[in-house]
């Protein structure tokens, strides 16, 4: 395929993926290319010697970013992404392996040392614990916070919300109430990659029926009996013609206020007292 | 929480006990950029140790981006580095575009690239005044936020909108410009930016006190900037001519003729002039993109990703179609994942995006500038006196937007 994106250009060099592999060994668990980026995946135990090795030998002398991601539908739910840089070669190269809640992963703190927050982040979002990390706290939540929020099973929303207490004189938290059901659309077309089942689809597999309904006479339709010929008349007969409406007449009173009205019988309350206010008050 | 927050008992001299004090600097302090709370321990007016506490303005951007498609999360990235926005989004669209393997056209990238840059100075604007206001200066941040309010003016006449763009779009940009705003731009770039950023500078860059201040203020060494993840300003300051316009050219930067300034001293002095140099360079870049700057389309035409203009939707049923579709399930991005990072005014602002093949991102890591600068406070403030830790973290050029996401 060629490239068409104008996505930064760094230098590609050849064979480094052969080379790279063949010097991760036993640690390389699978390597491949995709987008032009090179993907190493390696064993989680031997990660901080394979980064190592690509520091030392390869010249990947920065490293830029640890991202974790979430599947949770996979055995170790978590990937760490390691990205690299090199600012002699110019060339990245990206190095992930895996881990589940309870697998901790080797920091690479003694490597460089911006991995400390770095790994904090990962460990703060998603609860991947980084072995040999000194200081292994929370870094983006509140002091106190619980719960791993980036992972895929924590709602959007989460489960606190804060506000500030009148009573307290300090900021509280208490759990989430929404005033209105947060809006997530489905936006999957149902022909292409819609998982439930289309309203009326459920009919498709019902048995055919014994009985078909049939419409061989007019009783058999539902439809009722037919239309008066009158219908059809465009004025009633009742209706004044426009041309004897008398104009010069006053026009009718006003219907809101009529005090000689019969008051009204059954439930109807009256609503003065609810919109006008009340004389004494003032 | 934290361990630093006990009194720790230091040798005594004999008659009287010293002890290390702690203190907080910030949450809300004018010189923290922001919303950063850092515990100091100071030794008198030394400073022994910081840990910086980050994320008071962590919103979950990351989290959010999974749950909006592709083209609904691209608003977010302005409100990152707020400072900055159109820099933020062009990481985030050539991550779409990589993915996507979308052509955009000349045109597109001219604009793209020049705003960029317009961003630039409009960021080194800010963080110069405020650099100088940190250690005492007042009148060149007035003088300097004037250019700054020309720039967002520019950006208005451009999207609309002052500060938050949201104009580049996956496939270039969103719309045209009208001609006489580059018409406008070459103009102020030739006249009232040098005089008026000249001016300021002339009151600034020899003036003792600001040397005082600054010079031999955290020196880095090579080493030590590579090892902490430095980029931008910050590596190149410590005399590593490392520009990701210039290695790792996106667009049309690979046409541009610049030079990248880097220090020599590695001190908070050198990053501040190689702020001030590259606002020049930028000046350079915009010239040569308004001299090189051809007619024609500013996005694809490929229309499953960029919807018709409204015009043609109003005629053609097919253009509707495209652009109901666009602005609802949006276009579905082929799975996979790819790292691309662009040369933010703030360094290297990346984006990680992992896609599944629908029409969200899956994960979309954004990698900030300011995380691994901010990590080294510690090291770059060891020893020094308190009110250097203002300088310092100017000249970090710090936002929390993007530093908390």
């Amino acid at each position: 395929m060629s490239v068409l994106h104008s996505a930064p250009r760094f230098t590609l060099i050849d064979g480094l993926k052969g080379s790279v592999s063949s010097a991760l060994g036993d640690h390389l668990v699978e390597a491949h290319e995709e987008h032009g980026e090179l993907l190493f995946t390696v064993h989680r135990a031997s990660i901080e010697d394979a980064l190592r090795i690509l520091r030392d030998d390869f010249d990947y002398q920065q490293l830029m970013e640890i991202a974790g991601v979430d599947y949770p539908s996979r055995a170790e739910r978590f990937e760490v992404v390691y990205m690299l840089l090199s600012v002699t070669k110019n060339s990245r190269i990206m190095v992930k392996c895996t881990a589940s809640e309870d697998t901790p992963v080797p920091t690479v703190t003694t490597l460089w040392p911006n991995a400390g927050w770095l790994e904090r982040e990962v460990f703060d979002m998603y609860g991947v614990l980084f072995d040999g990390n000194p200081d292994l706290r929370r870094i983006l939540t509140d002091y106190g916070f619980e719960g791993h929020p980036f992972r895929k099973d924590f709602p959007l929303t989460g489960y606190v919300e804060l506000r500030y207490s009148e009573d307290q004189k300090r900021v509280v938290y208490e759990p989430v109430e929404l005033a209105q059901d947060l809006r997530q659309f489905d936006f999957m077309s149902p022909w292409e990659g819609a998982d439930y089942v289309l309203p009326g689809d459920e009919k498709a597999d019902m048995p055919p029926i014994d009985d078909p309904k049939v419409t061989e006479k007019p009783s058999d339709t539902g439809a009722g009996a037919k239309t008066d010929k009158h219908a059809a008349e465009k004025v009633s007969k009742a209706a004044p013609a426009e041309k004897d409406a008398d104009v010069d007449a006053p026009a009718p009173e006003p219907t809101e206020d009529q005090p000689n009205r019969a008051k009204r019988k059954g439930k109807t309350t009256d609503t003065a007292k609810a919109t006008e206010p009340e004389k004494g008050d003032e | 929480m934290s361990t630093g927050l006990q009194i720790e008992e230091s040798p005594t001299t004999g008659d009287e006990t010293i002890t290390n004090y702690t203190i907080n600097f910030g949450p809300q302090h004018p010189a923290a950029h922001g919303v950063l709370r850092m515990v100091m321990e100071l030794d008198g007016e030394i400073i022994e140790r910081i840990d910086p506490h980050v994320g008071l303005l962590h919103r979950g951007t990351e989290k959010l981006i999974e749950h909006k498609t592709y083209l609904q999360a691209l608003p977010y990235f302005d409100r990152l580095d707020y400072c900055s926005p159109l820099a933020q989004e062009y990481s985030y669209v050539l991550a779409i575009e990589k993915l996507l393997n979308v052509e955009v056209p000349e045109r597109g990238q001219y604009l793209r690239v020049l705003f960029a840059e317009l961003t630039r100075i409009c960021n080194h604007m800010l963080n110069i005044g405020a650099h100088v206001m940190d250690v005492g200066a007042m009148t060149p941040n007035l003088w300097v936020f004037e250019l700054r309010e020309d720039c967002m003016n520019f950006f208005e006449r451009m999207s609309g909108a002052r500060m938050h763009h949201a104009w580049l779009r996956p496939g270039g940009v969103h719309q045209d410009v009208p001609e006489k705003l580059l018409v406008d731009i070459g103009e102020w770039i030739d006249t009232r930016l040098p005089e008026l950023f000249g001016d300021a500078m002339s009151l600034v860059l020899d003036n003792r006190i600001f040397k005082q201040r600054n010079v031999d203020i955290a020196v880095v060494s090579k080493d030590d900037a590579l090892a902490w993840g430095f980029s931008g300003p910050m590596i190149r300051a410590a005399g590593i001519p490392w520009d990701l316009r210039k290695s790792q050219p996106y667009d049309v930067y690979d046409r541009m003729e610049f030079d990248i300034p880097v220090g020599t001293n590695s001190d908070c002095y050198d990053r501040f002039v190689v702020r001030v140099k590259e606002v020049y360079e930028s000046a350079k870049i915009i010239k040569q993109c308004l001299a090189q700057m051809p007619s024609g389309p500013v996005s694809s035409t490929d229309r499953k990703v960029v919807p018709p203009k409204r015009a043609e939707m109003k005629q053609s049923m097919e253009a509707l179609i495209h652009h109901f579709k666009l602005y609802t399930e949006g276009f579905h991005v082929p799975a996979g994942e790819v790292y691309v990072a662009t040369e933010s005014p703030k360094g290297e602002f990346g984006v990680y995006l992992v896609s599944d093949g629908s029409n969200k991102p899956y994960r979309c890591k954004i990698r900030p500038t300011a995380f691994s600068h901010l990590q080294a406070m510690d090291f770059m403030c060891k020893g020094h006196m308190l009110p250097d830790a203002t300088a310092i973290l100017g000249a970090i050029d710090v936002v929390f937007g993007e530093c908390d996401r």
